[in-house]
């Protein structure tokens, strides 16, 4: 493509670098150029051409079917294509380079909407979730306020999906609730920019990364070990909420006394923090598997203790693990896999 | 703050302790009374956990006339507001304490809750060690009950044990009515609109403790606080898993129901 403008950054590392876009990864120019990965963006965007020009740093004047308006109420009749060429021709001799400044401001709000647009998107493609990772690595989203999360780093997210409802969140994958960022100048970056998926997708995506580490630490991976290697429903079972749990639950204390839960001020919050101590309790299936599973007498033994559960399911659990060793021996964890796959489908 | 020590002429018109409070970075401090400070009572023991005990009180209560050289004033100093931290962490659980921290609770003068949910629910400060030099001051969040850390690094320089273990709680012990109501409403990861099991399974986890916790304050006749009535409870526990009907799980979602079919569905899709 051309970039004859001269100048020396290009539009997408330019608004990368600006105060407040931090957490934004460069969208590769491969991306974007692919029609399909902007699908259904026209119709969100006002002045789509010139805003899609603008990120690429295509000069109007080098494309024969670029467009060139001025007029405001253009932002209205975006998705009408039944311009015609010749009109636009001698418009544009018209204007010459010169597009007046006001024009250019509203380029420049449609270009960084649009932006926002393709960069969620992209950053849950294979490409872009690889540079959120390095980002990640690079303590580029800051930490998580929580005590007892002890400093793990976070993942940007939205709250929704549709520009303009909520400002961008940090998302705490060892208490996996989601925090305002401490700064605010990010009290102005979209949510939908980064939206809800890539939050969830990334620990997917990267099932091995050590979630518990401080953004003191230098990022690392579970170990090898046996205990780092059992799998409960699809995530490294160390992994899984590490912050939450017994002595990670606040626990109000006057004088060193516990409130009581019966005070009207007790504790009423602590399921929030909470998580069971036998992480195999939440591996229903199996629980059930087993409660119900053929030879299994008591059917209908639905209350007995985990530790109960824990004695008779040995045995499972050795044949799981052999199996999660063969998978991880062939590519990571099925999660990854399946992960990868959908985004590269989506290129 | 320097400044000040060094005009000594005039220490009783300039009081040590509006200058403390109002210089940056002790903004979670509230001033404490004169009368307070004078009882020595309420020094007890404190004697021996600051240096320069008297000098440091002399000048805490403006009537501080050493000669000194500029290293010694600087010790008194630091001295000075190490004793005015310990005696703070006393004052705030008096009456009279408490209601000027309440004031300051009331203008968000501690900050706003980060957790998303808690919507910019004002913090208290709070020590998570009553000892001094232990730990720095923390936030507490009365709405999820949790336990964050100031943003600025000036705040989290602060000593935890000018505040205490106590002060927060005893402040909702004493204006019960300002506990915030509770909420269940939480974040739930989603990808494309799909819950994730593992989180999802760690979330039916929870709200089934919560529930648990709120029949067992019905059964005992407390107010759980949740703003939601009990009638509510009893149709959550029918469709625990039903939150919110328009989103589906990302894998199946195991509902006790019968299937020998859905157990090996669910290790086709591991393996």
């Amino acid at each position: 493509m051309s970039t004859s403008s001269g100048t020396p950054e290009s539009w997408i590392s330019s608004f990368c670098s600006l105060l407040g876009h931090e957490y934004f990864a460069e969208v590769s120019e491969e991306f974007i150029e692919d029609d399909f990965n902007l699908t259904g963006l026209q119709s969100q965007v006002a002045m789509y051409k010139e805003a899609l020009e603008m990120i690429l740093d295509v000069e109007p004047e080098d494309d024969e079917d670029d467009e060139d308006e001025e007029e405001e109420e253009d932002e209205e009749d975006i998705s009408g294509d039944g311009r015609d060429l010749a009109h636009r021709g001698e418009r544009r001799r018209h204007n010459g380079h010169s597009r007046i400044a006001s024009d250019l401001s509203v380029i420049e709000a449609s270009a960084e909407m649009l932006y926002g647009l393709i960069h969620q998107r992209f950053i849950c493609s294979r490409a872009g979730i690889q540079q959120m990772s390095e980002k990640y690595e690079l303590n580029h989203f800051g930490v998580c306020p929580r005590t007892n999360c002890n400093q793990t780093r976070t993942l940007p997210v939205g709250l929704s999906d549709i520009p303009g409802e909520d400002t961008v969140k940090l998302f705490c994958p060892s208490c996996l609730d989601v925090y305002v960022p401490p700064n605010s100048r990010f009290q102005t970056v979209d949510g939908a920019f980064f939206g809800r998926t890539f939050g969830a997708l990334f620990l997917m995506t990267f099932p091995e990364y050590d979630l518990s580490k401080s953004h003191a630490d230098p990022v690392s991976n579970l170990s090898r070990t046996l205990e780092d290697q059992i799998m409960i429903n699809g995530m490294y079972a160390r992994n899984i909420a590490p912050g939450l749990g017994k002595g990670k639950v606040y626990e109000p204390k006057i004088y060193g006394f516990r409130v009581s839960e019966m005070a009207k001020s007790g504790p009423r919050m602590q399921w929030l923090r909470k998580k069971p101590e036998d992480i195999h309790v939440l591996d229903e299936a199996r629980q059930y598997a087993e409660d119900h599973g053929a030879g299994d007498s008591e059917d209908d033994d639905q209350s007995m203790s985990s530790r109960a559960v824990a004695r008779r399911r040995a045995p499972g659990n050795a044949r799981l693990r052999q199996q999660q060793r063969q998978q991880a021996g062939q590519n990571g964890s099925p999660m990854a896999v399946e992960a990868a796959n959908g985004a590269e489908s989506e290129l | 703050m320097d400044d000040f020590v060094s005009e000594s002429d005039s220490d009783y018109t300039s009081y040590w302790r509006d200058w403390f409070i109002s210089s940056r970075g002790n903004e979670y401090f509230c001033e404490i009374d004169e009368d307070y400070l004078t009882d020595r009572f309420n020094l007890t023991g404190l004697n021996t956990e600051v240096q320069y005990y008297q000098y440091a009180l002399d000048l805490v209560t403006d009537v501080f006339d050493l000669d000194c050289d500029d290293e010694m004033r600087e010790t008194i100093e630091k001295s000075a507001r190490n004793l005015y931290g310990l005696v703070h962490a006393r004052y705030i659980v008096t009456t009279r304490g408490l209601a000027k921290m309440l004031e300051k609770y009331k203008k968000c003068d501690f900050g706003k809750c980060p957790r998303v949910m808690c919507h910019s629910h004002p913090l208290l400060p709070m020590g998570l060690s009553d000892i001094p030099h232990h730990k720095p001051v923390k936030l507490y969040c009365a709405r999820c009950e949790d336990v964050y850390n100031p943003k600025s690094t000036r705040h989290a320089a602060i000593d935890g044990a000018f505040f205490g273990t106590s002060f927060h709680n005893i402040l909702f012990q004493a204006y019960p009515q300002l506990v915030p109501p509770k909420s269940s409403e939480r974040y739930i990861p989603r990808v494309y609109g799909f819950k994730v099991h593992a989180a999802a399974a760690l979330v039916r986890w929870q709200n089934k403790e919560r529930n648990d916790m709120r029949r067992r304050l019905r059964k005992m006749e407390v107010d759980s606080g949740f703003k939601d009535t009990d009638e509510d409870l009893d149709l959550e526990e029918e469709d625990e898993e039903e939150e919110d009907e328009n989103d589906n799980t990302a894998m199946v979602e195991y509902r006790g129901g019968p299937s020998a079919s859905m157990e090996s569905h669910m290790t086709g899709s591991v393996a």
